[in-house]
């Protein structure tokens, strides 16, 4: 029991096996919304490593404003996320609109 | 109970729950069932979020990924109207080696994080509520936050100019 309890390498563990597995999904899957979605899953498991430092490294102090500098972090990154999942989505549906598919291995027109 | 054994039970069932969802994301044939997937991967970030005292983070994780982008992906996914992808769980050169990066990567980061932090015990942490962020965006952080502003809109009239159905009338 006592050495289930989490120390904060058990969440940069879980946090980089994350990242790996969604490296695997973009580097594996062919279908370009579910390689987008891998894409998420990465930026999701850096935000977790970031709790995590922010909880390693920012020591409790009475004054809050020196603080949640990494929950900060977290929270622009997540904003970003969401812009660019607005983009890549319009981008699917515009080659979807082209093609008929969204096969990735079916798009190579820059390909030369 | 005990806060420790508390905060082992939560890391335990969610970072399970977090992995049970990425595997999932990887296996599943058919795009809906992924994104399903997804969701359950977004959710247990967000009780690893609690479990480490971040609790705002965890309800902007719920909020907005599992609700706004993932009902996002769904839409689109179903707009599309998408066959299965062949051959998910096929060997192949490509996949084997994605697989051997995949674990390089995990090998290397982790003799990263031995190698330059202490094992330290999770401590006190009290900068995950809403006050403390919300001072931090009102003081330290305005520029970036109103920038985020013009970079959202800039998406949405981005995402409206590329997937319009383009019509030349000239």
């Amino acid at each position: 029991m006592e050495n289930l309890i989490p120390t904060t390498y058990s969440y940069l563990a879980v946090s980089a096996v994350m990242f790996a597995l969604g490296i695997i999904g973009v580097m594996t899957r062919k279908n370009g919304i579910v390689v987008f979605m891998c894409i998420e899953l990465m930026l999701n498991s850096v935000n977790l490593a970031l709790v995590t430092f922010s909880k390693m490294w920012e020591v409790s102090s009475p004054d809050t404003a020196v603080g949640a500098t990494g929950s900060m972090l977290v929270f622009f990154v997540m904003c970003v996320a969401a812009a660019e999942a607005v983009v890549g989505l319009s981008v699917i549906i515009a080659l979807f609109r082209n093609k008929l598919d969204i096969d990735i291995n079916n798009v190579n027109i820059f390909k030369w | 109970m005990d806060a420790a054994i508390l905060q082992t039970i939560l890391f335990w069932i969610f970072s399970l729950l977090g992995l049970a969802g990425a595997v999932g994301l990887l296996i599943n044939k058919n795009p809906v069932y992924a994104a399903l997937s997804l969701i359950l991967n977004f959710f247990s970030i967000a009780g690893l979020y609690l479990s480490l005292g971040a609790e705002f983070l965890a309800a902007i994780q719920i909020l907005v990924y599992a609700g706004a982008i993932m009902v996002l992906f769904l839409f689109v996914i179903m707009l599309l109207n998408l066959q299965d992808e062949k051959g998910v769980l096929k060997y192949d050169a490509r996949r084997g080696a994605a697989f051997v990066i995949g674990i390089a990567f995990v090998a290397e980061m982790m003799y990263v994080f031995r190698s330059f932090f202490d094992d330290s015990v999770l401590g006190d942490f009290k900068y995950g509520s809403v006050e403390p962020i919300g001072r931090q965006l009102m003081t330290n952080y305005l520029f970036p936050f109103e920038i985020i502003s013009v970079i959202l809109l800039s998406a949405l009239i981005g995402a409206i100019v590329v997937a319009r159905k383009h019509t030349y009338t000239d």
